[in-house]
């Protein structure tokens, strides 16, 4: 379930097409956005990914629950950073480029000493006590300033030594450059995992323990070993992020960043292993645009995550693949329709509630600016019932038409999957 | 001796608090197997809904009202949402109601803005409700409710007033463990919930409805922890923040004093109160224990972090602390039951 690719023949040029496209990809992402701006979220997204799949091998590939997944990357980009200044003071020789190495490594101790602990429980105890963990940990952070720097944190300078071939890694290009080249080592090296007979087993244990250990594995074992490896490509993810923003706060270490890794790997697909790329670029992309646009923007996270894990809870990769197994079977020309419905009706529900959530928030926050707002162009009074009234009837009206069209999809749907399972079928009999 | 005293009651009250939020929880977990990750954001609910209710119909009807409303809320939340996932298993589940506390978090700061709110107790519960005077040379004084300033104000005279709010904490909490418990192993419906915990399915052939049940432990559980919030909200401080501060400590309580066991949350909760209340307390470091043992000490052991750090510096962290020893010397909890 984890991998997408079968492992026959004829799939195998598939695969490389698929990672030359991704290594294209990464190359001439910063050539097509060139803005200052985009290097950094383009840089921001290649550590992102290798967090979320980190993330994922607990997630995804071990069942594991894990609420502190940013103490691991955390730890690893504070011993980064404490690696870098010490490169810079001449006490260390060891180049830049390597640095994301000692956030692995940090990574590794961490995940070893604690994962300890932790995994020695799966299911919803392992979950409480990753919590802890993490509350530990930020605790810590604002305890020992001598380490994490209080409440300023630590920085340093990337742009050490001599320049090798030219590259002093000074311009935001050649940072993006070496996080592009980890991102696709990494992401590599964890898909490769998945076909171990250690990511094998790991499988396994997510889906049935108890079988696991009838044939003869320590299942506490299997889930140690795999919380190393994820603690380990979570501190490369921290030590790029040295690299990337050359300071480093307690808030790396906090449960927000904890909780969103967890959030935007669940969002891309925890049952794929190319969701969690797509979580790791929606999560760089909420935080840093999404945010921009609204202060409501948690609201709306926690608004899609719940539906989401309601109504499809593979995530993003998981609808993806769906509509193209339909393809595959040439029926997704019956359902455009239904998607038209559901895209029109779904904006109008969706300009409704986020109007209505606006308006809340001019109420409680801006009010001090005047009570009218700009909404997409229309002015609303939040002081006046009239718009509050034409809001709530669009929202209304939205929702109301957004259930029909629903309706009809689900329908639509059932049938188009009924037909395909059919012919799977009659193959199989054949 | 006083600050004995006075800690112990305060390491109690906030035990007992723990526990108002614990027992539902623990109950909603051995029922359903899910962990309401969103419990602490019901304590907070309860908090601002109680601080509402108090402007429109007084403190003492909004100490009934804000738990039912926050228990019908709780309800609606299982009817709508955590019914559905239930089949997908127990991680969507948990995400499910984690998506929820964000949901919350951000609905409460749209209602009641970002900043702390003004939520007090009523003026039968203010001040103190005894206070202890301790005098060199005399034993312990015990006054109820307050002491006139003069005895005070004497040279070597300590008083230690103890808050009317917390007393009331302590009363209510044990009054709800009384009547939960007699709920649980008295009563028709209680009897039900005990099977249904165990053996769903033949509650269910035997006619109960059994989703209906959960949903009842659900209101509940979440009712009681908005009842935890009225009472938090009023004694210490209603704010956006009050969940975040409150959740991990209870999962650390549940997960110490055994998943599922409501006895061993009652201990956790107790455990964990009292020895937080102490440690704010005590402002002594291993460098004064040593230094009090007589030990020559180097300049290098004189600034040492480690050793520097007071134990009221290291009290947040104690509970996590507590939770790794015991996963460690003693994996299924205080008083869990089996091996899970």
């Amino acid at each position: 379930m984890s991998t997408t690719l079968n492992p026959s023949k004829s799939f195998n040029t598939g695969r490389w097409v698929v990672w030359s496209l991704f290594t294209l990809v990464l190359a001439v992402a910063p050539v097509i956005f060139d803005s200052n701006l985009s290097i950094t979220m383009l840089a921001q997204m290649g550590i992102a990914i290798i967090a979320c799949l980190s993330y994922n091998i607990l997630l995804g590939q071990g069942g594991m629950l894990s609420f502190g997944h940013a103490v691991y990357t955390g730890l690893g980009s504070y011993m980064a950073i404490h690696a870098l200044n010490a490169v810079s003071d001449g006490h260390l020789p060891l180049p830049v480029s390597l640095i994301p190495l000692v956030g692995g490594l940090a990574g590794l101790f961490f995940a070893v000493l604690f994962g300890y602990v932790t995994t020695k429980k799966a299911g919803t105890t392992f979950a409480m006590i990753t919590l802890g963990m993490a509350e530990l940990v930020f605790a810590m952070s604002l305890m020992f300033t001598a380490f994490f720097g209080g409440e300023a944190g630590i920085s340093g300078n990337r742009v050490v030594g001599d320049p090798f071939l030219g590259i002093s890694y000074g311009p935001a290009k050649q940072v993006y450059y070496l996080i592009a080249f980890y991102t696709l080592v990494c992401v590599a090296l964890m898909f490769a995992f998945t076909r171990t007979p250690l990511g094998r087993i790991l499988n396994a244990v997510r889906d049935n323990p108890e079988r696991v250990e009838f044939i003869g594995y320590n299942t506490q074992k299997v889930r140690y070993l795999a919380f190393m490896i994820a603690g380990f490509f979570a501190g490369i993810a921290g030590g790029l992020a040295t690299l990337n923003f050359e300071i480093v706060t307690a808030e790396v270490v906090g449960a927000a960043r904890s909780g969103g890794y967890l959030l935007f790997t669940f969002l891309g697909g925890a049952t794929f292993f190319f969701g969690p790329i797509i979580g790791g670029v929606l999560m760089v992309l909420a935080f840093v645009l999404f945010s921009e646009f609204t202060k409501a923007w948690l609201l709306y996270l926690g608004l899609i995550f719940v539906l989401m894990v309601m109504y499809a809870p593979g995530g993003i990769a998981s609808l993806i693949m769906m509509n193209v197994r339909v393809a595959a079977y040439g029926r997704l020309r019956e359902l455009l329709g239904s998607y038209l419905g559901l895209l029109s009706t779904g904006l109008v529900m969706l300009l409704g509630f986020s109007a209505l959530i606006e308006m809340g928030y001019h109420l409680q926050l801006n009010s001090a600016m005047g009570d009218t707002l700009s909404y997409l162009g229309i002015t609303l009074n939040t002081r006046e019932a009239s718009s509050w009234l034409g809001v709530l009837a669009v929202a209304g009206v939205g929702l109301g038409l957004f259930e029909w069209a629903r309706r009809g999809f689900a329908e639509k749907w059932a049938r188009v999957q009924g037909g395909i399972e059919k012919i799977i079928k009659q193959r199989e009999t054949r | 001796m006083e600050f004995f005293i006075i800690s112990m009651l305060n390491g109690v009250s906030y035990g007992l608090l723990l526990f108002m939020m614990s027992a539902g929880l623990t109950l909603i977990f051995s029922m359903m197997g899910v962990i309401n990750f969103a419990h602490a954001s019901f304590y907070m609910l309860g908090a601002y809904v109680g601080y509402s209710l108090t402007d429109l119909v007084g403190f003492w009807p909004a100490l009934i009202l804000a738990p039912l409303v926050v228990g019908g809320l709780g309800a609606l939340f299982e009817l709508l949402s955590l019914r559905k996932v239930h089949k997908f298993g127990h991680v969507p589940e948990l995400l499910v109601t984690f998506g929820l506390s964000f949901i919350i978090l951000e609905l409460v700061q749209l209602i009641w803005g970002r900043a702390a709110v003004a939520f007090l107790p009523p003026d039968v519960l203010r001040g103190p409700a005894f206070t202890l005077v301790s005098q060199s040379g005399q034993p312990l004084q015990f006054f109820l409710g307050a002491v006139a300033r003069e005895i005070c104000t004497g040279a070597g005279v300590i008083c230690s007033p103890f808050p009317a709010t917390r007393t009331f904490m302590m009363l209510l909490a044990l009054l709800m463990l009384f009547s939960l418990w007699l709920l649980l192993t008295r009563t028709r419906i209680g009897l039900v919930i005990q099977a249904a915990l165990t053996h769903p399915e033949t509650v269910e052939s035997l006619g109960h409805n059994v989703p209906r049940v959960f949903m009842l432990v659900f209101a509940a559980g979440t009712g009681l922890a908005g009842l935890a919030g009225v009472i938090g909200g009023s004694t210490f401080v209603t704010e956006p923040n009050m969940a975040l501060a409150l959740g991990s400590i209870i999962f650390v309580v549940v997960v110490v004093g055994g998943m599922g066991s409501l006895p061993g949350a009652f201990l956790a909760s107790l455990l964990i109160g009292i020895i937080q209340t102490f440690a704010v307390g005590i402002d002594q470091s291993l460098l004064t224990l040593m230094q009090a043992l007589g030990l020559q000490l180097s300049e290098a052991m004189l600034n040492n972090a480690v050793l520097k750090l007071t134990v009221s510096q290291v009290a947040p962290i104690l509970p996590y602390l507590f939770l790794v020893l015991i996963l460690i010397f003693r994996p299924r909890g205080l008083l869990g039951a089996r091996e899970g």
